[in-house]
């Protein structure tokens, strides 16, 4: 019966937008709400899916601390076998570097504070990822966005405010080519 | 409970004792070390290798066949980094290129490459899942068993590394060129999965996620997606190697190897460069070093006579080497002999593929001479690969000299 009453509506809509919109193979099924939401931890560059949570820096030294960064990454995210995450201070005749000449410092080099959330959350610490709770991955997010001046101490980052830190890369980086099959990679060049 | 058993314990003892021979010298006989070894050895024990050798007749061996012990092309290191490490973390290990016949890389022998280190996940195919959510209009989780009802495709497509570069510090083309293997992915094209979850308006880009602990993920653009991306299960006729992302992976055919996600277990649709984990640490100050380390650029590689190897005397040499390209199939390969001043066409030994190595040869007789060989490719939408001078960065694809000495060895023509 309900196939009926929608057969004047496929009429209308005329037979490409039918088969664009009814799937093919029937495999498959449909996860539930509570599946999605247990996988799905991908964060935007602007914060869209950030959890629930909250952190500041003060708190993020000591998760720093107790949750062993420290061990691989150094005191103060410095002088550790792992990545630095403090940029150096800055030369007399050179107070405003261009970030890009900093090296890949996590919150230097990243052009958004989500993504500092994001690679945190689902990177560290190695080899016992996942252990890390949203707030103290907030809390971490601040410590290192604080040692590195971008907020103060005892600024709580959370949903709302992270995505609003002005991350000194934001307008500095190429975005990706807009891509077709078929097409050299870069116009004007031969090779 | 095999009779065969014994047989092959006595060849890993005896293996182990030629090795420890090899180290301790003459000083001290392997014999005490290897009971098992007796009616073969004596004291001329540490000169001579063991005669004998795997039971390829042995169940073990009937069941999934074994290369002959003779044959010893084996993966490195890359640049000398410990992989694994002493944590048991994998890190790049190149394939070994000089040693390779045809254009298909054996899986045991695929390059690895990863972000920041790997434990490979052992993964049951049973319990695997994919789920495909985000903006589509029916989000879809589906088992191994459901991908491999979809009608299926089965393409040769070349991986490369964006690590893969020259430089005059390299040895051998293990080093400079490695990082890029050739197989036959065998899989469901990513555009029938999307088609089947509806992708609306909005939706872009996709990002791509593996299983692992790291969670490793990338962004790809929809018009690739929905071009020739592969959700692959196979590989070279066998199920996926877990180094090689078993059970499940996505093959990004021609685009930097970071993006083709092992362990796929997720694909979100979204509306944007997500700039998720794998694509934070390729990202670029300059548009055109972004455009140009994105799809590979033609590329071509002298695999015999390589640096590294040795001429056994003057005569005749069949050159061999690999071409590809990320824009389609080559088209052409031309070799030098001269260090660049005369350019001869190459033969193809197959039919060139998209997006996939193709194994090419030059007649070529020495005359125990100094010279320098070079190979360059142009592939089908016209883009020629550039000399040193001519290259301006991205993804390295510079032409790569072999300079051969009088003495017959090969060497790095680069300086």
């Amino acid at each position: 019966m309900g196939s009926l009453k929608l057969l004047p509506v496929l009429i209308l809509l005329g037979p490409a937008a039918a088969l664009a919109q009814s799937p093919t193979f029937g495999l498959g099924r449909t996860p539930t709400a509570e599946e999605i939401l247990a996988w799905d931890i991908s964060i935007s560059p602007t914060g869209e899916e950030l959890p629930p949570g909250r952190g500041t820096a003060t708190e993020g030294a000591t998760v720093y601390l107790i949750k062993g960064c420290v061990g691989c990454h150094g005191m103060a995210g410095a002088d550790g076998a792992a990545p630095r995450l403090v940029r150096r201070p800055a030369r007399a005749d050179r107070p405003n570097p261009d970030p890009w000449s900093l090296g890949r410092i996590l919150p230097i080099r990243s052009p958004y504070a989500a993504t500092v959330w994001d690679y945190i959350n689902r990177g560290m610490p190695l080899n016992d990822e996942g252990i890390l709770t949203a707030d103290e991955v907030y809390a971490l997010t601040a410590y290192l966005l604080n040692l590195n001046g971008l907020i103060a101490e005892d600024e709580v980052m959370d949903a709302q405010s992270l995505p609003l830190v002005e991350m000194p890369n934001v307008d500095n980086w190429a975005p990706l080519p807009d891509w077709a099959p078929g097409t050299p990679r870069l116009p004007g060049y031969a090779h | 409970m095999s009779s065969k058993q014994p047989d092959r314990r006595k060849f890993l003892k005896s293996g182990a004792a030629l090795a420890g021979g090899l180290t301790m010298g003459a000083v001290e006989p392997a014999i005490t070390e290897a009971p098992a070894d007796e009616q073969s050895v004596g004291e001329q024990s540490v000169q001579i290798p063991p005669q004998e050798f795997p039971n390829y007749s042995s169940p073990e061996l009937v069941a999934y066949g074994l290369r002959s012990h003779h044959v010893e092309s084996v993966r490195e290191a890359v640049n000398g980094r410990p992989s694994p490490d002493e944590f048991g973390l994998l890190f790049h290990i190149g394939t070994p290129l000089q040693d390779q016949m045809g254009s298909i890389t054996p899986s045991a022998l695929h390059y690895f490459g990863t972000t920041r280190g790997s434990f490979v996940p052992d993964i049951d195919p049973a319990t695997h899942r994919l789920m495909i959510h985000g903006l589509v209009d029916r989000e879809l989780i589906f088992t191994m068993d459901e991908l491999k009802r979809f009608p299926s495709v089965t393409r040769p497509h070349f991986i490369e590394c964006a690590g893969n570069r020259a430089s005059p510090r390299h040895r051998r083309i293990i080093d400079s060129h490695g990082m890029t293997s050739c197989a036959q992915w065998t899989g469901v094209l990513l555009r029938t999965l999307l088609e089947e979850a509806g992708v609306q308006d909005e939706g872009t880009w996709i990002v791509a996620e593996g299983v692992e602990n790291v969670k490793g993920a990338s962004s790809l653009p929809m018009a690739k997606a929905m071009d020739d991306i592969l959700v692959a299960y196979g590989m070279n006729g066998e199920p996926l190697r877990p180094q090689q992302g078993h059970p499940l992976r996505i093959v990004v055919p021609g685009f930097e190897g970071i993006l083709s996600v092992k362990w796929l277990r997720r694909i979100k649709v979204v509306d944007r460069f997500y700039m998720t984990y794998n694509d934070y640490g390729h990202l670029r100050q300059d548009p055109d070093q972004a455009a140009l380390s994105y799809q590979i650029g033609p590329k071509s590689v002298i695999t015999f006579p390589s640096a590294g190897q040795q001429l056994s005397g003057t005569g005749f040499y069949e050159v061999r080497g690999l071409a590809w390209s990320g824009g389609g199939a080559v088209s052409r390969v031309e070799v030098s002999t001269d260090g660049g001043e005369n350019w001869f066409d190459a033969d193809f030994r197959e039919t060139p593929q998209p997006m996939a190595h193709t194994a090419f040869s030059f007649n070529w007789t020495w005359d125990g001479s100094e010279t320098v060989l070079m190979s360059r490719t142009t592939d089908e939408i016209g883009q020629i690969q550039p000399t040193r001078a001519q290259f301006e960065g991205g993804q390295d694809n510079s032409i790569q000299p072999w300079r051969v000495e009088s003495d017959g060895s090969v060497r790095n023509g680069l300086s």
